[in-house]
């Protein structure tokens, strides 16, 4: 049996943390703070990568699971992948370069968590419907101007809710905050 | 190996079960695009927490079962639901007063669970605390919305008011204690429902008096039972449509 040359263990966290969200392609799992533990059995062939869900109904969780197997068998590994459900994953995970990564693609980063007892948003007061809309805590991340408004609290996925700017016009999309 | 909370578990997984396939049917059918994607997000989070509130239950009852052998593989009896969740979808106005009233409980009785749980077994006390995180924000819209159709038309005011008359005799049942519910509080980790009636009512009543609605009505009869496997007629006609493809194709996979 042909086996890929086998990296260090240090090197194949790198590969693993690698790994990009099917639906967001510019964000790896790594800045997503998703990936919980890896470890490597004393033979150094098998790998046990730890994960958490981000929603409880994400389907992406699943074909990230696959992706991880394949990239650990690319570089020498046979992984297998658990699920852990603690501590629960919160949008303050997300790295420094996964909100960089998200405003890349144009979704703007997380606001402040609602009701987070931290105290950095608490409540925001918003209105529904075709009203006119609720200003809201993120910038635009097309044109950084402040002045947008929430559009709905649910958007294209499970993880995030559409806003519109006022400054520019176009509507975007928020990783939104849990 | 069976923990003696088990039981009262199987309870929460069926009412998110449940509650999720009703929701995922206002698809193509809310008020607003915006709409269908909100009822159809929240649907997902439930049934993702029934996912994993499935395979925890499999692990620590004893039958070794699935998340699909709980959802498919059930009969009608063996759901532990309460009456509210299978009721079929009404009026818009209903289905905001029912989404008020779960995501309220679902707050405070994961709440609940997860303080209770994280002592002695970090798996259930991390799915109740991504299901309180996530309950947050279905209440927040279930509110936004109350608010908005109460405080809106006269139209809008009226529909809301007979909402509350049809929901009302399905309320009680939510704060009903079992015999699920006592062995798990003797275990140590469960939470009597009739404890969180209080506060749930008590945001449900101030998010109506916000809204401009009289407080839920006195009904003339209770829905009872869903939790010991004795559910309405429209319990049968649901599983008969979530159930048929994996009865029909038994084994299948995508």
């Amino acid at each position: 049996m042909v086996r890929a040359t086998r990296v260090l263990a240090a090197e194949l966290r790198h590969t693993v943390e690698s790994v990009t969200d099917p639906e967001i392609p510019t964000l790896t799992i790594g800045d997503m703070g998703i990936v919980r533990g890896l470890s490597v059995d004393e033979e150094g062939a098998e790998a046990v990568v730890t994960i958490t869900p981000t929603y409880s109904g994400c389907p992406a969780l699943e074909v990230m699971a696959r992706d991880i197997v394949d990239a650990a068998a690319g570089v020498g590994y046979s992984a297998r992948v658990v699920v852990s459900h603690n501590p629960p994953w919160t949008t303050d995970w997300l790295t420094e370069r996964g909100r960089e990564a998200l405003q890349e693609l144009h979704i703007a980063p997380p606001g402040p968590r609602p009701g987070d007892p931290a105290g950095h948003g608490g409540p925001v007061p918003v209105t529904i419907g075709r009203a006119p809309h609720t200003q809201s805590a993120v910038a635009c991340p097309r044109c950084g101007s402040d002045d947008t408004e929430l559009i709905s609290r649910f958007g294209t996925t499970a993880c995030k809710a559409l806003h519109r700017c006022r400054a520019c016009g176009d509507p975007f999309d928020e990783f939104k905050a849990v | 190996m069976s923990a003696p909370y088990a039981p009262a578990v199987l309870a929460l997984a069926d009412d998110a079960l449940i509650y999720a396939q009703r929701l995922g049917e206002w698809i193509s059918r809310a008020p607003q695009i915006e709409e269908d994607m909100a009822l159809g997000n929240i649907g997902l989070d439930l049934l993702g927490r029934a996912r994993s509130l499935y395979t925890w239950l499999g692990t620590v009852d004893g039958t070794d079962r699935s998340e699909d052998d709980y959802a498919y593989w059930r009969d009608e009896r063996e759901f532990r639901h309460v009456h509210l969740v299978e009721q079929p979808r009404g009026d818009f106005a209903d289905e905001m007063i029912r989404l008020l009233l779960v995501a309220s409980l679902d707050v405070e009785r994961y709440a609940a669970l997860a303080a209770a749980t994280s002592p002695v077994d970090e798996t259930l006390a991390g799915i109740a605390g991504k299901a309180l995180n996530e309950s947050r924000y279905h209440r927040d819209h279930a509110r936004l919305w109350v608010v908005r159709l109460g405080d809106g038309t006269e139209e809008s005011h009226a529909r809301m008011t007979a909402a509350l008359e049809r929901v009302a005799p399905y309320v009680s049942e939510l704060f009903t204690d079992t015999v699920a519910d006592q062995e798990a509080v003797l275990a140590g980790v469960g939470v009597y429902p009739s404890s969180l009636r209080e506060s749930v009512l008590g945001y449900v009543g101030a998010v109506l008096t916000e809204a401009t609605l009289d407080p839920l009505p006195e009904p003339s009869w209770h829905a009872r039972d869903g939790r010991i496997g004795v559910h309405s007629e429209a319990c049968g006609y649901l599983l008969a449509e979530m159930q048929h493809l994996a009865r029909s194709h038994p084994g299948a996979t995508w």
